[in-house]
C-alpha cells in the first residue's frame, strides 16, 4: 500500500470548474468543499450533468481545478508538474472506467500487469501480485484472453484488479456499471465492495444509480455543481 | 512492454499495416535495386576506363595539362630507368597487373589509295600488354569474349583505327566493315585533301625504312607527324584491326600502334622517349596505396614526373558516376517522401483510433514521454519490418535478373556484357537504405507521437 499521510485521502478545498465552450463559460463545479475518508466505500451521486465526473476527473488528477485547491494524501497536487502528477496518480490513483477501458491488445493478466511495469517493480513480485488479483476477482482461468474475448462483467473484474493491483490510495470508479446489465452490475458493486475490504483501501465511484447508495459508507449528492448532502455510515476507521 | 504493445499495434489494423508495410518494402526494394544498378554502371564504367588507361598513368610533369599538343616535347627520357623502379619496387609488385609504356602522338593520317587524309590522335603501346590490360575484369562486368587486337609485339608496322577514321579514309571495303558505306563524292572537291595524301604518299615513299612491312593485302596508310626536332616524319601502317571507340570524336580519329613505330615516327632516329607509363592494379582498392606509393618514389628519386588516376584520365568517369549518383539521390528521396507521408498518415489513423486508449495509459500514470515513445516506436518498427522485408525482395529481385544471363552492349563497348545487378556486398547502401528508411518512418510518426502525447487526459477518455 502506498505511503500516504494519515487523516483524509482527499480533501477540495472550494473547487470549482469552469469549461469554455466558445465564448460561453460553463461551470461545472461550484466551490465545493468536503473530505473523502480513508478506507471507505464513497458514492458520488447526482443526476446526469451534475458534474460527477468532473469531480471525480479532479480528484483522479486527471483534470485541474480552475479554482480551490486539491489536497491528496496531504499532498497538494496542484504544485504538482505534469510528470510528478502522471507519477503521482501511477503510485497512487487506480481507475475503473464505465466502458472499462483495457488495452485491447493485451491480455487480461497483461493489462493487469501494466501499472505495476510503470512503478518498476521486478518481474516475480509483479507476476506475484498479478496472479493473486486475478485469482481474487475470478478470473484466473482468464489470464490470457484478450479483452475482446471477454464479457462485460469480465472486463469490468480485469478494470478492477488493474486499478487494486498496485495497492494504490484509492481507487476512483467512473459509473462502473453503466454499461453492464443490473444483475452484473450488482455483482461488479458487490465485488468492488469486497475488494475494497480485502484489500483495506479507498474506493470513490460515481453513480446516478440510487439502488446502489445502500452499499456506500459515505454518499456524496451533487446537484447542478454543488454538493448538496453528504450522508455518512458507520464509523470510519 | 514498449515493443510487445508496438508489435500488436501494428497487427491491429491489418490491412492498413500491410499497406504501410508494402509502401516502405516496395521503396526500399527500388531504391536498392536501382542502387545495384547504379553500382553496376559505376563497375562497369571503371572497368571500361581501367582496361583503357589504367589505374595510374606517370608523365612528365605539366604534360597531363599541357603537353597533349605536343607530346613529343614532353616525353620521358631514359623511361627504362622509371620502367625498372615501378616495377620491381617491393611495394608495388604484389599489387600491379601491368606497367607498360605509351607514346601518345598526333599527326595526318593518308590513304592515298583512295586519295583521303585525315588528321589522327595515335597512341603507341606494347600489344601485349595492352591485351593484358584490357582482360582486366575484377568485377565481372567485363565484355563477354573481348577481341584480341590482332597485333603482336614482334609485329611493329602493325595498327589499329577507330571505325570512324577507317570509314573517312574510305578503308570500309577493304577492311570488309559492315555498316560502314563508302563516302559520297563532294560536290566540288577540295584541292587540298587529295593534294595532302598525294603530298604524304609522297613523303612516305622517300621516307619508308627499307625493312617495311609489305602490305600483304592488307590495308595500309600512311601516318604523318613532326619529330621531336620539328621535321616531318612519316611510317606506313598496316590495319589489322578496327576497333569502335566509346564517342565518335575519339572513334573518327584513333590510331593505335605498336610502340616503336609511334616512337620512330616521334623521334625518328634520335632517343626514343614515351609520355606516359600505365600501371593496371590488381584490385581498385589498392589505388590509395599504389598512388601514395608513387609518390614517395617519385619523391625519393627527384623525379619530375606526374602521376594521375583513372578517374582523371577519363572525365566521363566521374561525369556518369555524378549523373547516376544524382538520379539515385532523386529517386531515393521520392520514395523517403512516399514513406514520411504513408507513416504519418498511418500513425496519425491510429492515434485518433486508440485516442481512449491513449486517455485510459495516461490516467494509470504513463508520462506523455511514455505515449510519446510509444508511439515513435511502433513508427520505427513499420520501419523496421518494411525495409526488413525490402532487403530480402531486392535480393530476390537481383537474383533473378543475376541469374537470367540478360546481356547489353554499353556505349562504345566491342561485345555484350553481362547486366548484373550489384546487390552481394553492398553493405553500405543496404545498411543506408534500411537505416535510412527506419530513420524516415520514425520521423514520420513523430507528429502523430507529439499529437498523442499532448492530449488532455480527460478530453482522450471522453473521445467516442
Amino acid at each position: 500500500m502506498s505511503e500516504l499521510a494519515q487523516g483524509p485521502v482527499v480533501e477540495l478545498h472550494s473547487v470549482s470548474k469552469t469549461y469554455k465552450i466558445g465564448a460561453v463559460e460553463v461551470a461545472a463545479l461550484k466551490h465545493v468543499s468536503f473530505v473523502i475518508p480513508r478506507q471507505r466505500f464513497s458514492m458520488i451521486i447526482g443526476p446526469s450533468g451534475s458534474g460527477k465526473t468532473t469531480l471525480l476527473n479532479l480528484i483522479g488528477c486527471i483534470d485541474a481545478p480552475s479554482e480551490g485547491s486539491i489536497s491528496i494524501a496531504g499532498q497538494d497536487v496542484g504544485a504538482l508538474d505534469d510528470n510528478a502528477i502522471s507519477d503521482f496518480r501511477a503510485q497512487n490513483v487506480g481507475f475503473i472506467f464505465q466502458n472499462f477501458s483495457l488495452i485491447p491488445v493485451l491480455t487480461a493478466y497483461e493489462n493487469i500487469e501494466y501499472p505495476l511495469l510503470l512503478l518498476g517493480m521486478a518481474a516475480k513480485e509483479r507476476h506475484a501480485r498479478a496472479a493473486a488479483i486475478l485469482e481474487a476477482v475470478g478470473l484466473a482461468d482468464r489470464a490470457r484472453q484478450r479483452p475482446n474475448q471477454l464479457s462485460g462483467g469480465q472486463r469490468q473484474r480485469v478494470a478492477i484488479a488493474r486499478a487494486l493491483v498496485k495497492e494504490p490510495a484509492f481507487v476512483l470508479a467512473d459509473e462502473p456499471t453503466a454499461n453492464l446489465d443490473s444483475h452484473t452490475g450488482a455483482a461488479i458493486i458487490e465485488l468492488m465492495r469486497h475488494m475494497q475490504q480485502k484489500y483495506a483501501t479507498t474506493f470513490v465511484f460515481s453513480t446516478h444509480d440510487p439502488q446502489l447508495m445502500s452499499h456506500a459508507d459515505e454518499t456524496f449528492s451533487i446537484r447542478d455543481g454543488k454538493l448538496v448532502d453528504h450522508v455518512s455510515r458507520g464509523d470510519a476507521p | 512492454m514498449i515493443f510487445k504493445l508496438a508489435v500488436r499495434n501494428i497487427f491491429r489494423n491489418t490491412r492498413r499495416s500491410l499497406t504501410t508495410l508494402s509502401t516502405i518494402a516496395i521503396g526500399a526494394a527500388a531504391v536498392l535495386v536501382f542502387g545495384a544498378y547504379v553500382t553496376y554502371i559505376k563497375l562497369g564504367v571503371e572497368t571500361s576506363a581501367v582496361q583503357r588507361t589504367g589505374h595510374f598513368q606517370i608523365f612528365r610533369n605539366g604534360y597531363f595539362d599541357f603537353g597533349t599538343g605536343n607530346p613529343a616535347a614532353w616525353g620521358i627520357g631514359d623511361y627504362q630507368t622509371v620502367l625498372t623502379l615501378v616495377r620491381d619496387d617491393p611495394v608495388l609488385q604484389p599489387m600491379t597487373a601491368v606497367v607498360t609504356p605509351i607514346q601518345n602522338l598526333a599527326g595526318i593520317a593518308g590513304n592515298f589509295d583512295d586519295d583521303t587524309s585525315k588528321t589522327f590522335f595515335g597512341v603507341g603501346f606494347v600489344p601485349s600488354s595492352r591485351d593484358k590490360m584490357k582482360r582486366w575484369n575484377e568485377y565481372g562486368t567485363g565484355s563477354q569474349g573481348l577481341q584480341h587486337s590482332g597485333m603482336t609485339d614482334d609485329n611493329p608496322n602493325s595498327g589499329i583505327v577507330g571505325i570512324g577514321l577507317a570509314r573517312i579514309l574510305g578503308l570500309c571495303e577493304s577492311l570488309h566493315l559492315d555498316n560502314c558505306p563508302p563516302a559520297p563524292k563532294p560536290i566540288e572537291a577540295t584541292p587540298t585533301g587529295p593534294a595532302l595524301a598525294s603530298n604524304i604518299a609522297a613523303l612516305a615513299a622517300n621516307d619508308k625504312p627499307a625493312d617495311a612491312a609489305a602490305s600483304d593485302g592488307e590495308p595500309t596508310i600512311d601516318l604523318l607527324a613532326a619529330t621531336a626536332g620539328g621535321a616531318p616524319n612519316v611510317v606506313s601502317l598496316k590495319i589489322v584491326h578496327v576497333e569502335s571507340q566509346p564517342f565518335k570524336e575519339l572513334d573518327d580519329n584513333y590510331v593505335g600502334m605498336n610502340l616503336s613505330l609511334a616512337q620512330q615516327l616521334v623521334y625518328g632516329r634520335g632517343e626514343h622517349e614515351v609520355t606516359g607509363i600505365v600501371l593496371q592494379l590488381k584490385r581498385s582498392e589498392d589505388v590509395p596505396m599504389a598512388r601514395a606509393r608513387l609518390a614517395t618514389l617519385i619523391d625519393e628519386h627527384k623525379l619530375d614526373l606526374e602521376v594521375r588516376d583513372f578517374t582523371e584520365l577519363t572525365p566521363e568517369y566521374n561525369q556518369i558516376i555524378g549523373l547516376f549518383g544524382s538520379i539515385f539521390s532523386f529517386i531515393s528521396v521520392i520514395i523517403g517522401i512516399v514513406v514520411l507521408f504513408t507513416v504519418t498518415n498511418a500513425m496519425g489513423m491510429s492515434v485518433v483510433e486508440r485516442t481512449d486508449e491513449i486517455g485510459t495509459t495516461r490516467a494509470i500514470g504513463v508520462r506523455r514521454a511514455g505515449i510519446r515513445r510509444q508511439f515513435l516506436v511502433e513508427g520505427a518498427l513499420l520501419g523496421l519490418i518494411g525495409a526488413t522485408v525490402g532487403v530480402a525482395l531486392a535480393y530476390v529481385a537481383a537474383d533473378a535478373v543475376n541469374g537470367a544471363g540478360i546481356t547489353w552492349i554499353p556505349p562504345g563497348a566491342p561485345a555484350p556484357v553481362p547486366l548484373r545487378l550489384y546487390m552481394a556486398g553492398a553493405w553500405a547502401l543496404i545498411a543506408g537504405t534500411w537505416l535510412g528508411l527506419v530513420v524516415t518512418a520514425t520521423i514520420a510518426a513523430f507528429v502523430p507521437a507529439h499529437r498523442a502525447a499532448r492530449m488532455k487526459v480527460v478530453d482522450a477518455l471522453r473521445h467516442v
